[in-house]
């Protein structure tokens, strides 16, 4: 399973990239197993990450929480808490 | 040949460009007729006299943040009869006094207009990937959201 992620604001600048793909895994079920898989090969990705609860998640470009699972998950979107208007 | 006029009920317009507050809400207001209130919500760049800021820059996720104002326009529009809401964000780096987002609301009565634009500001500030960072002489930081924004919009729930 070929996923892209996307990644904004101060979330993109410490990792330095704004996207990439990713082929998780079949034990990586929701997105917080996808983070907790990332952490684990990719340091700068588990300090960005440390705080879960500063990051919010998109996937297929709806908004919705971490247990969510991935199944037919094309684009996850991580980023802080929106700042608009 | 005349275009005849489409009335859009809902709008979402996402920009880099400045616009004139006044002529939206001038273009928003042409052919009301059967509707008797319309509420334009202005936000404007701001530079606190305690830490003035040189400029701001919105950064944005474009798909999302277009179903997400689409979505909350639509809600206002069936919660509160509305007969029309516009959105206009933008993204990009601006400066103190320019407008940063717009929206206004159309409504045969004014409390349902004026909820409706509250409604879509509310959900706006805390649910659209929008995110700010204001560049001050000391240089450059991201904007913290705040739990008041957040109070704001749970109290429509």
């Amino acid at each position: 399973m070929n996923i892209k992620i996307l990644y904004f604001a101060w979330l993109r600048e410490r990792l330095n990239r704004g996207e990439e793909e990713v082929s998780p895994p079949s034990s990586v079920k929701t997105i917080a197993d996808l983070i907790e898989w990332k952490s684990q090969t990719d340091e700068g990705f588990a300090l960005a990450f440390a705080k879960r609860s500063l990051i919010k998640s998109a996937l297929n470009e709806n908004i919705v929480s971490h247990d969510t699972p991935l199944d037919d998950a094309k684009i996850i979107a991580f980023f802080p808490p929106m700042t608009g208007g | 040949m005349t275009i005849p006029k489409v009335d859009m009920p809902i709008i979402v317009r996402l920009q880099r460009e400045k616009f004139d507050p006044g002529n939206e809400s001038n273009q928003f207001l042409s052919g009301a007729i059967s509707d008797g209130a319309a509420v334009t919500f202005t936000g404007i760049v701001r530079s606190p006299k305690t830490n003035p800021i040189i400029s701001m820059t919105l950064e944005h996720y474009p798909e999302l943040a277009q179903s997400q104002l689409e979505g909350f326009a639509t809600q206002a529009t069936n919660r509160f009869n509305l007969s029309k809401a516009t959105i206009i964000h933008r993204y990009g780096e601006m400066v103190p006094g320019e407008p940063i987002v717009q929206v206004m609301t159309l409504s045969p009565h004014r409390k349902d207009a004026f909820e409706g634009a509250q409604f879509i500001m509310d959900f706006l500030k805390t649910d659209a990937p929008f995110w700010k960072k204001e560049k001050t002489v000391n240089g450059q930081s991201w904007v913290e959201a705040k739990d008041i924004d957040e109070k704001a919009k749970q109290s429509w729930q």
